[in-house]
């Protein structure tokens, strides 16, 4: 299992676009994906999950992957959190 | 019955109840045994639900846009949410509910959470929500679901509403016409019918209880009559009414493309206003030298969030591609107002049109400007654009807009991005303060478009809006002609052009006087253009503008447009 510490910095947060391109990539691993915000842990494979977690920008969450592909899932999701735009 | 009538043209045929089945809860429950076939049922309607939600995403694409198709995508992402699944999963394995109805409580738990929460965006999610559970719960009940796609005969479609889902599935071919009871001018549906050129009636309050399936009705679209079960002598009027609007159509679709020209020899340019890609497709149809307004707040509408850049270069170019090398005025953002956008946290104002709105906004909020004048530069270089500023008052707003111009060309310029130096920028004459200093603003631009809807308004200081004034609210105000003919003089003066963009721009009856004051460029819905052309092609230059003149000297707006009037009718200026 693999941990890493996020803060969302682009405008939308992790909404609309951004929450479905996150779930999109996670999908692409077979590891399991959750997004830890405080006490609260989803599923980030489930956009209703991130959406409910409302993830604006400044939020600091805590991304966890777990699984055979772990490094790969880790890497791909952090790029994509560090070069939203949006 | 009267509605109001959204799209012109009149249709008679059978009614088409477009109705929402509602699947009544079954909160029967199944043996231990079965919840394994239960599960499999679920599985399956799933995939049938799937299935059509990618055909509706495919077809919508295909003859909508890309924009409009995305909650389709969404969708399918939803119905394979592993939160949804889990508890649908939860509740036939765990609580033996039949699969409708697992559904059914699990919607209603996911949508009540999304409910609750502080956010507009998050709070539509529920009705995403709702709306994949319910065409799920269908699936499974084996409800066949409304599909407007199989129409076997022509129809008027009578509903309570219209939403974008139950249109984008239609097959418009077989649609006569639309009444609705809810719903007004600038609705989806009214809109959506306009651009397919489908008569409608909207805001009827009661039609869809009052009539029944293959019923007869006539809709009226151009003054919003609707009758139920006419008789063989109200079909006939209707039927040669319809007739006539057909071949008056026809006609004028012949005048496309020809020149707007007067029988001595004055050339005018007949434009479009645009806002959405399809009236860029409808004002090229129907014969458009230009575009002389292109409405650019849609871009930011509808979101959580500001579009970014190439999201609005994108969108510009799109219509800089379609355009060729017909000049397409972008009007930067007007939005304030009635047009308000959460996201960006304006405040609520007492008077909101003499507010936080369009360039003042603008110049406040320089990098949401700057962003989009950069967009619009670089779309510059696929066809030949000029911006426009809206709600110009102050001649020092010009210079600033100008100036961030300036600032989004240099930061082009060292990314090395392509676009036009020499772009025209022009700026909307609205408020009688423009009006009036017009000769001083002329020499900080290249062109004015006269909006007359605003200027109207703030000129007579009358709000559209309000019911028991809304009668002084006319165009035809000597003080509004006057402020036009000073904006058209000052810009010849000046030697350059005038354009008008307002709805007053594609009035018939006003044409022959503003062809007479010397305007340059009328631009008008994509409909309206080969009805002013017919008359401007009939007109002489010479009397127009000693007829412009002589209006100018009426005082009571009621002669003036008695005068217009018996002109047009004396001269036969509306007949082919």
């Amino acid at each position: 299992m693999v941990k890493s510490l996020i803060e969302i910095t682009n405008e939308t947060g992790l909404h609309a676009r951004p929450a479905s391109e996150f779930v999109k990539v996670a999908k692409n691993y077979k590891s399991d994906v959750f997004l830890q915000k405080e006490d609260k842990k989803i599923n980030a494979k489930s956009i209703l999950g991130i959406l409910a977690l409302c993830l604006n920008k400044g939020s600091k969450a805590e991304i966890i992957v777990d699984g055979e592909d772990e490094g790969m899932a880790m890497e791909a999701l952090t790029d994509l959190i560090n070069n939203m735009v949006e | 019955m009267k509605g109001i009538g959204a799209s012109q043209g009149i249709a008679i045929g059978k009614v088409f109840l477009l109705e929402k089945v509602e699947v009544i809860p079954n909160d029967t429950k199944i043996d231990m045994d079965s919840v394994e076939d239960e599960l499999n049922r679920l599985e399956k309607a799933k995939e049938k639900t799937k299935d059509q939600l990618s055909k509706l995403y495919d077809d919508t694409i295909a003859k909508v846009g890309e924009k409009e198709a995305s909650i389709f995508d969404a969708h399918l992402m939803l119905i394979d949410d592993p939160i949804l699944e889990h508890k649908f999963k939860g509740y036939v394995s765990n609580n033996f509910y039949v699969a409708e109805t697992a559904v059914r409580l699990a919607m209603n738990e996911v949508s009540h959470m999304f409910e609750e929460l502080d956010d507009e965006y998050l709070r539509e999610r529920a009705g995403d929500v709702i709306d994949v559970c319910t065409r799920l719960i269908y699936n499974l009940a084996e409800v066949e679901i409304v599909n407007l796609q199989d129409l076997s005969e022509e129809v008027i479609v009578v509903s309570k509403n219209l939403t974008p889902s139950d249109t984008v599935s239609m097959n418009f071919n077989k649609v006569l016409g639309f009444a609705t009871d809810m719903g007004g001018k600038t609705s989806h549906v009214a809109i959506i019918a306009r651009s397919l050129e489908i008569p409608a009636v909207v805001g009827m309050k009661n039609i869809f209880s009052k009539v029944e399936n293959d019923d007869i009705l006539i809709i009226d679209g151009c003054d919003g009559t609707v009758i139920i079960n006419p008789t063989e002598e109200e079909i006939t009027i209707y039927r040669s009414k319809q007739k006539e609007l057909k071949e008056e159509k026809n006609e004028l679709q012949k005048l496309a493309d020809k020149e707007a020209i007067t029988i001595d020899g004055r050339r005018v340019k007949i434009a479009a206003n645009v806002g959405i890609e399809k009236d860029v497709y409808n004002a090229l149809k129907n014969g458009a030298e230009a575009i002389g307004l292109y409405r650019t707040e849609f871009q930011y509408m509808d979101r959580v969030s500001l579009p970014t850049e190439s999201e609005l270069f994108e969108a510009y170019k799109n219509v800089a591609v379609k355009m060729g090398d017909k000049q397409v005025i972008v009007r930067t953002f007007d939005i304030g107002g009635d047009k308000h956008i959460n996201y960006l946290n304006c405040p609520q104002e007492m008077n909101p049109f003499l507010g936080y709105r369009a360039i003042r906004l603008c110049l406040d909020r320089k990098d949401i400007f700057k962003t989009q004048l950069k967009a619009i530069l670089r779309a510059s270089n696929y066809g030949n654009l000029m911006i426009m500023y809206p709600m110009i008052t102050h001649i020092e707003q010009v210079r600033q807009a100008n100036e961030i111009l300036n600032q989004a060309k240099l930061e082009l310029h060292n990314q090395k991005i392509k676009f036009n130096r020499n772009i025209e920028v022009g700026i909307m004459i609205e408020t009688p303060a423009a009006a009036t200093i017009a000769d001083l603003l002329i020499k900080e631009v290249d062109f004015f478009s006269i909006g007359t809807n605003d200027l109207t308004q703030y000129t007579i200081a009358v709000d559209r809006g309000n019911q028991k004034i809304e009668y002084l609210y006319n165009s035809y105000h000597p003080a509004v002609l006057r402020l036009i003919k000073k904006v058209i003089d000052e810009s010849h003066k000046a030697g350059k052009w005038t354009g008008m963009c307002g709805e007053f721009a594609g009035d018939e009856k006003a044409a022959v006087l503003l062809l007479g004051l010397g305007l340059d460029e009328f631009s008008m819905s994509p409909t309206s253009m080969t009805k002013v052309k017919r008359i401007i092609r009939k007109c002489n230059y010479s009397s127009s503008k000693k007829i412009a003149e002589d209006l100018l000297n009426i005082s009571s707006v009621d002669e003036v447009e008695n005068y217009l009037d018996n002109y047009i009718n004396n001269n036969n200026l509306k007949e082919g």
